[in-house]
């Protein structure tokens, strides 16, 4: 049995934030996770956005936390060194009809208090981004919309937290939460391979999250899994557009986007379809195929066959449709981040914020000293000046090495991803980090490579090597092993 | 005995029939639905002693790399593919290896020899090898 | 550091280029080269029926790649492995990083591009499914067995029949996987007769034309694929899915020029080969910079490839002579066109002033076609049809124009080459 003062469940990008926040204070905290690696789930699948936070209803915790997040991302991506960009954003309108809906988002952001707002006609919207299409006849402008890489936003996140003393459980599944003592104020954390217990927990577990808010409470939660499909396009047509351009949102969410990525390539999606499964991150015909119909609509030039993968994320969408946010009132010391479907991402900083607030003015522990707000990112030898890469590659030859061609990922920037605290253990934990296997080819060329250098620096043989752990091995064997008896 | 074939000369991919009768120096055999003289040929001897070159890769010890190319020397009958393939996997070489090299003297029986298609040296135990093909 | 010519990429282009090159008369020249061997992918192609036209005789992958090596060695060509280039900019500055030397520059006065291609990835199709370890490309899965030694799975799936594939489909078999499948889109197999009929039906694998891959199943490791037929649409046809169990899936579905350098540099590009645009002479839009082999255009037999990347050798010298000499100017353009079933042409166009006696034009036909005629347009006159039995969008064709014929048309702005299906009426005399 292990004993914390703050166990958190689920690190994705909710869950690591706050446990960075947490961090501040005096108090010994557990992050579990049940897959091999941070952002593993919701937060390595989305749109990267930042939203200005005009969509969400006004009052609603969805529009406090995306107006407090979307305000503090500048100053935290300088803090933890992840990649951050103001982009600004569009939301189209194609009929006359439209422009009383741009008008309601307009006075809904007006009331968020959406700095910057204006409406354009279709010309400047043109001018602005000329690949839209001729149908614009006006846009909502919304100069703080921004975009961010999610997984590195998260391991900063993490990485920070661990920096400040938090401990890691990858591969932890919580499969039961049991309230002890009279009091409820102890909770004991059953995990797929040990006990855990503390005081006070927080419930990041994404599309799961309903299930451990269950275990404790009488007042149900119901999360809904709510696919969403994309389509990522190669750096060659990254500059096609430079805002993030919005379609007027339906009742499932804010439709389908065409946004540039801060790593410059181009995102389209995502659908919107809820379904059973918790687990499906599967994408399927009908998605892609609606992705590429609804995004024509915006961009009709959509250069598909730059396509170059695709891919699918769950948000986890409460029935309440708003953030469940704060202690569980029937169960002390619990406190729920949950529903945290858009805008997730933009809003996490703020969430984190919050709970590690609330849970002081509950539980005081006071402030640490020595925490270190600051966690440097990796080298991403491609990101720097000749100087700096000389100075680099001078101090480690490793950086002179390309391992990933279409990215322009060394071996060293491989290694520093594997021995970083926290450091990745599978293709996929290489992939978010470097972004080794992200580009045109879709590690067709480094595979082999990097398979090599996980097993050389983390002592496997190269079957051993995973792609996310579990049963996600890339080989089977050495070659001739079927004839040997 | 009666087969069918496709013809893989070139592209257009003739399908024949190819008809034996007869034993040893009685032996008959008529060819149809072939458009050119090499398909006639192709197809006797796909009938008569169908045979192919096999490559694989034969393991190496203390080598640059953990296996070598190889090849049968000249083309083998096909019905002794697999005993060759499983001679060629039993067996692990020993760095370097030269192109040309004999790896296996007479596989399968065929008394045709098994060679090494690409040299591989010795590991060398500083990491970085010579880089430059020319040795000025 | 400087030399005459800088070469990228030391695969059978490369070492060709340079090879003729110094055969030229050509003073310095340095082949970058980012693997570990000198020879590119021949190393790891490693089955036979490589050189039949350059040295009449079969060989394998590395035997091919080592008679230019040897002979690359024995001229004192110098050439930099595990080097990696980044940039090469419009002046002809390439910069370079390797861990012997770090990052370094290198000028030239001509460069040859020769970079080779890649595989189309699977992401690319927008095959729907989950994203389990266990896909991988058919050149992937060659490196891992022929080079690595390592199985990247034992129950297959492949879909594509590319050569590669079908290569595999084979190799896989004789390691002791189980190929249970090779599925193909089209009503055709782009692969050669031969290796259809000796990686496949000797070993009793089923090919499927008018098949597609329209699921991926498994989370982790793959667990199967759903194949369908597809109609005229390339469309899966509703009823005709079949789940196949299977723990890999190999793409042989495509190969890419890989010009990201020639993007870089701002090379005039050609959409439907994918690489450069380039003259007779194998020259891309910067002046001094040749491209050749598979970076240029998808080659199917690597002696077209040798034969191109020869003559990009012989041209960067003669450039460089000329130019040293003042005589350089860039002549009259005749354009060659892709007409009807011709889905490209390289070169893309031709000088009549600087040509050879004849130059070679090599293309690719849009479909398959039996017992049709390659037509040969001046402007609006047919100068030439050409018998063929079968044409196929797998097999390259090349036709020679002779620099006399083009000269008796001295007003001359196109030349279309085009699939006819018989023989025309309004035939000049050549």
């Amino acid at each position: 049995m292990k004993r914390y003062d703050c166990i958190i469940i689920g690190a994705g990008v909710t869950g690591c934030a706050a446990a960075r926040e947490l961090s501040r204070q005096n108090r010994s905290i557990a992050v579990l996770e049940r897959r091999s690696d941070v952002c593993e789930g919701t937060s390595k699948a989305n749109s990267g956005i930042v939203h200005a936070g005009f969509d969400a209803e006004p009052g609603t915790w969805k529009a406090g936390m995306n107006m407090a997040g979307n305000r503090m991302m500048e100053q935290l991506s300088k803090e933890l060194d992840f990649p951050f960009r103001v982009n600004k954003t569009l939301v189209l309108a194609f009929e006359e009809s439209e422009k009383e809906g741009l008008l309601k988002l307009f006075n809904r952001g007006k009331r968020n208090k959406v700095p910057g707002l204006s409406i354009l006609d279709g010309d400047k919207v043109r001018e602005l981004e000329p690949a839209v299409s001729d149908k614009v006849c006006a846009a909502l402008y919304a100069p703080t919309g921004g975009i961010v890489c999610p997984f590195e936003m998260t391991i900063a996140y993490a990485e920070n937290a661990y920096r400040n003393g938090v401990s890691f459980f990858l591969e932890h599944e919580v499969v039961r939460i049991v309230k002890k003592g009279i009091a409820g104020h102890t909770y004991q954390i059953e995990t797929d391979k040990e006990t855990f217990e503390a005081p006070i927990v927080v419930n990041a577990a994404g599309v799961y999250a309903d299930v451990l808010h269950n275990m404790v409470s009488g007042q149900k939660l119901h999360i809904t899994p709510r696919r969403g499909e994309y389509l990522l396009f190669d750096k060659s047509a990254g500059t096609m557009v430079s805002h993030t351009i919005f379609q007027l949102p339906g009742p499932n969410g804010k439709g389908v986007l065409i946004t540039p990525t801060v790593h410059g390539n181009l995102l389209a999606g995502p659908t919107a379809m809820d379904i059973e499964d918790r687990e499906g991150v599967d994408t399927t015909r009908e998605g892609l195929d609606e992705i590429v119909e609804k995004a024509r609509r915006s961009v009709p030039g959509l250069p598909l066959d730059r396509v170059i993968t695709s891919f699918a994320g769950l948000r986890a969408h409460e029935a309440g449709r708003d953030f469940i946010i704060g202690e569980c009132p029937d169960a002390e010391g619990f406190f729920d981040a949950a529903g945290i479907a858009s805008p997730g991402l933009t809003g996490a900083p703020a969430i984190a914020v919050y709970l590690a607030d609330l849970i002081e003015k509950r539980y005081p522990a006071g402030r640490k000293e020595g925490f270190v707000p600051e966690r440097k990112g990796m080298i991403h030898l491609s990101d720097l000046s000749v100087p700096e890469k000389l100075r680099i590659i001078q101090s480690n030859p490793a950086y002179a090495e390309v391992i990933c061609r279409c990215e322009t990922v060394t071996e060293g920037e491989i290694i520093d991803a594997i021995q970083r605290p926290l450091g990745a253990r599978t293709i996929d934990g290489i992939k978010r980090r470097t972004r080794a296997g992200m580009g045109r080819c879709q590690a067709g060329f480094c595979t082999p490579k990097i398979i090599d250098i996980l097993a050389r620096e983390l002592n496997l043989r190269p079957e051993q090597v995973t792609k996310c752990k579990g049963d996600s091995a890339l080989l089977t064997g050495r070659t001739g092993e079927a004839y040997e008896i | 005995m009666e087969k069918e074939l496709i013809c893989i000369g070139c592209p257009i991919g003739c399908s024949m029939t190819v008809f034996a009768e007869g034993e040893g120096e009685e032996r008959r055999i008529t060819v149809s639905g072939n458009t050119c003289k090499k398909g006639r040929e192709y197809a006797v001897k796909e009938i008569t002693n169908p045979t192919r070159i096999v490559t694989s890769t034969v393991r190496v010890r203390d080598g640059e790399a953990p296996v070598v190319p190889v090849k049968t020397q000249n083309d083998i009958p096909k019905d002794k593919i697999a005993e060759c393939i499983r001679e060629i996997k039993s067996i692990c070489v020993q760095a370097p290896v030269r192109a040309g090299d004999c790896i296996i003297e007479d596989t399968a029986g065929t008394g045709v020899r098994v060679i090494a298609t690409k040299s591989c040296g010795q590991k060398l135990h500083v990491k970085d090898r010579h880089d430059i093909i020319a040795e000025n | 550091m400087r030399y005459e010519i800088a070469i990228i990429g030391g695969g059978p282009a490369g070492l060709a280029a340079a090879c003729a090159a110094k055969e030229a008369g050509c003073g310095s020249i340095l082949i970058l080269e980012r693997d570990r061997d000198a020879g590119g992918i021949l190393n790891q192609c490693i089955h036979n029926g490589f050189g039949l036209h350059t040295f009449g005789e079969e060989l394998t992958g590395p035997e091919y790649a080592a008679r230019y090596v040897d002979k690359a060695r024995r001229q004192g060509i110098e050439c930099r492995l595990n080097t990696m280039v980044v940039d090469i900019s419009p002046d002809k500055v390439i910069t370079a990083m390797s861990r012997r030397e770090g990052l370094f520059t290198i000028e030239a006065e001509a460069v040859i591009l020769a970079m080779g291609c890649r595989e189309r990835s699977r992401g690319a199709l927008s095959i729907p499914g989950f994203r389990p370890a266990g896909i991988y490309s058919a050149g992937t899965a060659q490196r891992l067995i022929n080079i690595e030694g390592m199985m990247p799975g034992r129950e297959v799936v492949i879909l594509g029949s590319g050569d590669i594939g079908l290569i595999m489909a084979r190799r896989m078999t004789l390691e002791g996987a189980r190929v249970k499948l090779v599925a193909e889109l089209m009503p055709y197999s782009g692969g050669l007769k031969r290796n259809i009929v000796q990686c496949l039906d000797d070993f009793g694998i089923p090919l499927r034309l008018s098949h597609t891959v329209i699921g991926i199943h498994g989370r982790e490791r793959l667990t199967g694929v759903t194949v369908a037929e597809t109609d005229h649409n390339r469309r899966p046809v509703p009823g005709t899915e079949e789940r196949i169990d299977c723990d890999t899936l190999l793409l042989s579905v495509g190969l890419i020029p890989e010009n990201e350098l020639s993007r870089g540099m701002g090379l005039k590009m050609d959409p439907a080969t994918g690489g450069p645009v380039v003259g007779e002479n194998l020259e891309t839009s910067a002046d001094g910079v040749f491209a050749c082999g598979n970076v240029l255009h998808v080659h199917d037999l690597v002696d077209y490839v040798s034969e191109e990347a020869a003559s990009a050798g012989r041209n960067a010298v003669k450039y460089i002579k000329d130019r040293r000499s003042g005589k350089r100017e860039s002549g009259r353009r005749v354009r060659l066109r892709a007409g009807k079933g011709v889905r490209y042409t390289v070169p893309g166009y031709l000088e009549p002033e600087h040509m050879d006696e004849s130059a070679v034009i090599r293309f690719r036909v849009s479909n398959v076609y039996r017992e049709a005629y390659v037509g040969i347009c001046f402007d609006d006159i047919c100068v030439k049809q050409q018998r063929k039995h079968v044409l196929a969008p797998g097999e390259m064709e090349q036709i020679r124009l002779l620099k006399k014929d083009i000269e008796r048309y001295p007003g001359l702005s196109e030349i279309t080459i085009r699939v006819e299906a018989g023989a025309g009426s309004n035939q000049a005399a050549l």
